[in-house]
């Protein structure tokens, strides 16, 4: 960071009390944002974790009852299966998105014709809401109109592709759409990674004699590393907010097979009257991004400290 | 890195790296090829249904070729379609979601500006610590705001309002906005705004006269964030609002769960379409900046 102290005056001709107001000028313009920001990021956590101590259920009330919640949330097998649902959709969501953003990238990467025409077709689905997105994948994942219909009128009548019909495999139909949705981000994130590689340091390995696939195995893929922890942080970001997708999917089901938190919470709160609950269930989305988050900006204060003292 | 390849073709071994190069880009456009049609196929689809006949589809499955081709689709769910009890189609909620997308891009976009203006160029004794507060708001699950949103709302009288959804996203977004800015004008050299100051320019006048100039990148990518970020929100719309006031993705989703009746593919075709128009078109036009400022700046 080479930004310095600007707010000191470098020419002064004012008097000190234009000086005085004139330094409070940057002050003045943050505070409303910093207020807006401070209210919905402490005030509202703080508020949230209050209800989910309390014994709120159609209205917000404000008698303590301390981890009653809690624990009557991690006994409810709908939960449960809302959190197992989570680790299941983030493992293969993240690793299924990265995994095809980053060979898109790189095949992108190999000089191909229309390079702007391939990277607005892998990236559109970003545009389009998570709503639109899943209500047309529920059309597609339908059995009597959709794929299957599909592939069973070309001939192979036994074709059998009915995700979202089964209470064992819909979590699968949110996770492949999912990756079709978010891959194409990953796969700009990952080739504007590539195109920032040190052309020298890839010279030196061709000098080597090192392969395509060598070089970016030892040369180009260990330095964008930083990379893809960024993409996977947005991603399981992503992953733990889900609540449009499965809404316009599966709404949750068959039964309660695709719940995931975000889906619990709003039922909870919103059509079941049990705010305590809901707010303690919300509180534990909270906590499974602090798990995420708090490590990573741990990491990225060290590597920035690291960066400064060698230059 | 497709250096690598280009100069096997000048390799003494001339034929066989010739044979492996082309087979190297025989494969590279086939995979590509592949992904771009899972890619484009839905949207396809989603395109020929809302111009093909209800009867047709019914028929013939949602996947396949028109054989037939008329707007009327578009225009029912433009227009005359029925959901939950009134027949007005999506027009209303489309504007809704336009009446709140806009202002709220406008003002978070600006604030975001003279955020980061502020936090690059003006830092002060804590402004970094206050920086990375705001930060935070960047991580927020919806799901924690939503009873202290709905609180407030009632208390100003914004409950089932657009201007309700207006302030929501201007608050929630101002991180988002602060953040890209400033990283981006971080990138600014200092002594030009030195130089101005030494000319006797102060804090707006250099924001109008050297900042703003240098802004379009990032704003672009600011503006495509917030609207499409907006335009298709859908958790704040659908708690905060209900009928006539739903943005259109919470319509959306009343109007394709509408039961065990048979199902207008067609209308509902074309009323996807309509809801997922606007962030097409400004991706279609503005993507090409968005991520060559996104990885300029935002993200780092």
């Amino acid at each position: 960071m080479s930004t310095r102290d600007l707010t000191v005056p470098v020419a002064a001709p004012a008097t000190p009390w234009r000086q005085r107001l004139g330094t409070m000028v940057p002050i003045l313009v943050l505070a409303p944002s910093l207020a807006a920001s401070f209210i919905y990021v402490f005030v509202f956590t703080l508020w949230t974790l209050y209800l989910s101590l309390s014994s709120s259920s159609l209205m917000p009330t404000y008698g303590f009852v301390g981890l009653d919640n809690y624990a009557s949330l991690w006994v409810n097998r709908r939960w449960n299966i809302a959190y197992t649902n989570l680790f299941l959709f983030s493992g293969f969501y993240i690793v299924g998105s990265m995994a095809i953003g980053l060979l898109l990238a790189i095949l992108i990467d190999q000089r191909v014709r229309g390079e702007a025409v391939w990277r607005t077709i892998f990236l559109y689905p970003l545009a389009v809401s998570f709503i639109v997105t899943g209500t047309v994948w529920s059309w597609l994942y339908n059995p009597v109109d959709g794929i299957q219909a599909f592939v069973r009128g070309l001939g192979w009548t036994d074709f059998s592709f009915a995700l979202t019909a089964n209470r064992n495999t819909a979590i699968y139909a949110v996770i492949i759409t999912g990756i079709w949705q978010s891959s194409g981000f990953a796969m700009a994130l990952f080739l504007a990674g590539l195109r920032s590689v040190d052309p020298d340091l890839i010279k030196a390995a061709q000098i080597d004699g090192a392969s395509v696939f060598r070089t970016y195995r030892k040369v180009i893929l260990p330095t964008i590393a930083p990379i893809f922890l960024a993409v996977a942080v947005i991603q399981i970001q992503f992953a733990i907010k889900t609540f449009d997708l499965v809404a316009a999917l599966t709404r949750g089901g068959p039964g309660v097979s695709t719940t995931f938190p975000a889906i619990y919470v709003y039922d909870l709160m919103f059509q079941r009257g049990q705010i305590g609950e809901g707010a303690a269930a919300a509180m534990m989305m909270l906590a499974a991004l602090a798990v995420v988050l708090v490590p990573y900006s741990v990491w990225i204060v060290w590597r920035r400290r690291a960066e400064g003292r060698n230059g | 890195m497709a250096e690598i390849a280009a100069n096997a073709r000048h390799d003494p071994e001339a034929a066989a790296a010739t044979r492996r190069y082309f087979w190297n880009r025989f494969l590279v456009y086939a995979v590509l090829t592949l992904f771009a049609v899972i890619y484009l196929a839905p949207l396809l689809v989603v395109v020929f249904n809302s111009l093909r006949e209800q009867s047709e589809i019914a028929r013939n499955g949602l996947i396949s070729l028109p054989r037939s081709f008329r707007l009327d689709a578009w225009a029912e769910a433009w227009g005359t379609y029925c959901v939950s009890g009134t027949c007005e189609g999506m027009k209303r909620n489309f504007f809704n979601s336009l009446w709140m997308a806009i202002p709220a891009t406008v003002i978070s976009t600006l604030l975001g500006a003279m955020n980061g203006y502020v936090l690059s160029k003006w830092r002060f004794k804590g402004s970094e610590v206050l920086f990375n507060l705001m930060l935070l708001g960047v991580f927020m699950p919806g799901q924690i705001s939503l009873m202290p949103w709905a609180f407030l709302l009632g208390k100003l009288g914004l409950t089932n309002s657009t201007y309700g959804l207006v302030l929501i996203h201007v608050v929630q977004g101002i991180s988002f906005t602060t953040l890209f800015c400033r990283n981006f004008y971080v990138s600014i050299p200092d002594d030009l705004i030195k130089a101005a100051r030494i000319d006797g320019a102060g804090f707006w006048r250099i924001f109008r006269k050297i900042i703003l100039p240098l802004s379009p990148p990032i704003l672009i990518v600011t503006v495509i964030w917030q609207f499409t970020g907006i335009w298709n929100e859908y958790l704040f719309g659908v708690v905060f609002t209900s009928g006539q006031q739903q943005p259109i993705t919470a319509a959306l989703v009343a109007l394709t769960a509408g039961g065990t009746t048979a199902r207008a593919y067609d209308v509902m075709s074309a009323a996807v379409l309509i809801g997922a128009l606007p962030p097409l078109l400004i991706y279609l036009f503005g993507g090409k900046y968005f991520v060559r400022g996104l990885t300029q700046g935002a993200i780092k």
